[in-house]
């Protein structure tokens, strides 16, 4: 029987800034319904891993794959088409700060989808509801909410409009722990209903062991391991342990 | 580096610019070709481009008529042609520097303001937000913008044509001994239509240059808060310099005209 065809897949994926090498021939396959954790030290490629797999920047060589479809070379319109399959956080939420956060959350349904106001800003306020903010932070702007809630309206606007692939980039940066493991449990709880793809970046090891069924480290620009996230602690690579156990000594040595 | 290495090099990184912001340019005129066209986004544009610079346009306007007059006045009264003050300070206004002065405080107004704040969304990732969204941020940010500037400054310039010859009027009339209603006649019969139009017709490249300037910078800005403030100031001069030098260009073209 033929293997399924992965949901999101990276092919020899080569980058370059300048004379800077970023990725050196990145190859990962996430099947369908399934979350990958991407970790790294910071500089090793992972943020041009993500912005190159959801079209954000073209791979010098190598291509990217959405359903067995070549989508490295997508014109504006494509892309735009594409992209309604994807939902991502942002490391800072990224949220429109001339906009209200219901109409953050519903961007795509009233600029991409048209759907009326009344209905998008229903949607909106039930997908608020889902990451836990109450209907009343509705028409707040996002510099009136803390960090933590910017990062569950962040979510609430990647899930919106169902994605079949959800993309987190460093999702529990600069959140207290009790946050942090907050928005985890909410990344889990979306994944699981919307029953759809994830491909996360982080270094943060208790996200990536709780948000992951896969997680894959890079180093130099290559995927060195890649594995169940419940074999992450006995790799038996001495650089993947070396980052786990946030260790100075070993082989990696942090640039300065 | 030797001269003509560095010349070649100052000259090839002229040209990738000059490139880039052709492009640039035609993905957001492109953007107003074809749906999507986001209303909302030009309508807070005409607001925020034209409503909003009428006060600084004004202010301009009244004290450069003033001054002007007060300057032909002074250097008409060496050959005894104090008289036609009227119809140079309309000339003065209307063609040159009702538009451009019009524009120069726009570009100081709205480049920046444009530069700097679609500089920080590029720094904060809305702009990479707004793509994985599905929505092209050509058409949203860039799009109405440029239509937005281009078609108010030439409304700006009406106004500052109006208040710059009123100001005129003010001094001639209250310091220079001129009577009201003859220097309204006099400015009235002088003017003809083409010196009105063609200085509303060069407010609408400066316009579009006011705003692809901002859009520009802001978009191509990079390096967080230091890269927003640089991507500003670009916009400011860039756009400045433009101004001057289409100003050039357009008076040349509309010379032979009448």
């Amino acid at each position: 029987m033929a293997a399924p065809v992965a949901k999101l897949a990276l092919k020899g994926v080569h980058k370059r800034f300048g004379d800077k090498v970023v990725l050196d021939g990145v190859d990962i396959e996430v099947a369908p319904g399934k979350s990958l954790v991407i970790i790294g030290g910071s500089g090793q490629g992972k943020s041009v891993t993500l912005k190159i797999a959801i079209g954000l920047m073209r791979p010098d060589s190598g291509y990217v794959a959405v359903d067995g479809a070549d989508t490295t070379e997508l014109s504006q319109r494509a892309r735009a088409e594409n992209n309604r399959k994807f939902g991502m956080l942002f490391q800072g939420a990224a949220l429109f700060d001339s906009l209200t956060i219901w109409e953050n959350v519903a961007f795509r349904l009233l600029n991409a989808d048209k759907v009326a106001r009344k209905e998008a800003k229903a949607r909106a306020i039930e997908s608020l509801a889902r990451v836990g903010l109450p209907a009343s932070v509705a028409e707040l702007y996002p510099i009136e909410l803390s960090g933590g809630m910017q990062k569950r309206a962040g979510l609430a606007r990647a899930v919106a409009a169902t994605p079949d692939i959800l993309f987190f980039d460093e999702p529990t940066t600069g959140l207290d722990p009790i946050n942090a493991d907050v928005i985890n449990d909410l990344i889990v709880e979306q994944v699981k209903r919307l029953g759809c793809t994830a491909v996360s970046i982080t270094h943060d090891m208790a996200s990536a062991r709780k948000i992951g069924d896969e997680i894959a480290f890079l180093y130099k620009g290559k995927i060195l391991w890649r594995g169940p996230a419940a074999e992450i602690d006995r790799t038996g690579n001495p650089y993947v342990d070396q980052f786990v156990h946030g260790r100075a000594d070993g082989p990696i040595r942090p640039e300065v | 580096m030797n001269p003509v290495q560095a010349v070649g090099r100052s000259t090839l990184g002229f040209l990738r610019q000059a490139g880039a912001v052709v492009i640039f340019a035609a993905r957001g005129v492109a953007g107003l070709l074809g749906p999507p066209f986001f209303f909302s986004q030009f309508l807070r544009q005409l607001m925020a481009i034209g409503y909003l610079s009428l006060p600084v346009v004004g202010l301009t306007a009244v004290f450069t008529g003033a001054a002007l007059a007060l300057n032909i006045y002074t250097g008409g009264g060496r050959f005894n042609a104090e008289q036609i003050m009227p119809q140079i300070v309309a000339l003065g206004i209307t063609r040159e520097l009702g538009p451009v002065l019009a524009a120069l405080m726009l570009a100081g107004r709205v480049s920046a303001a444009i530069a700097a704040e679609i500089g920080a969304m590029r720094a904060t990732e809305q702009i990479d937000a707004m793509e994985t969204l599905s929505t092209d941020p050509f058409r949203y940010l860039v799009a109405p913008r440029l239509l937005a500037a281009t078609l108010t400054t030439p409304l700006l310039t009406l106004v500052a044509d109006i208040i710059g010859v009123a100001g005129g009027f003010l001094v001639a009339t209250q310091s220079l001994q001129f009577s009201g209603p003859i220097y309204v006649q006099n400015t009235w019969n002088f003017l003809t239509s083409w010196d009105i139009v063609s200085g509303l017709i060069k407010a609408a490249v400066f316009g579009f240059i006011v705003a692809l300037m901002g859009a520009y910078h802001g978009y191509t800005a990079s390096g967080g808060a230091r890269g927003v403030g640089r991507a500003t100031t670009h916009a400011v001069v860039s756009a400045a310099i433009l101004i001057f030098a289409s100003d050039y260009v357009l008076t040349s073209l509309f010379s032979g005209k009448s």
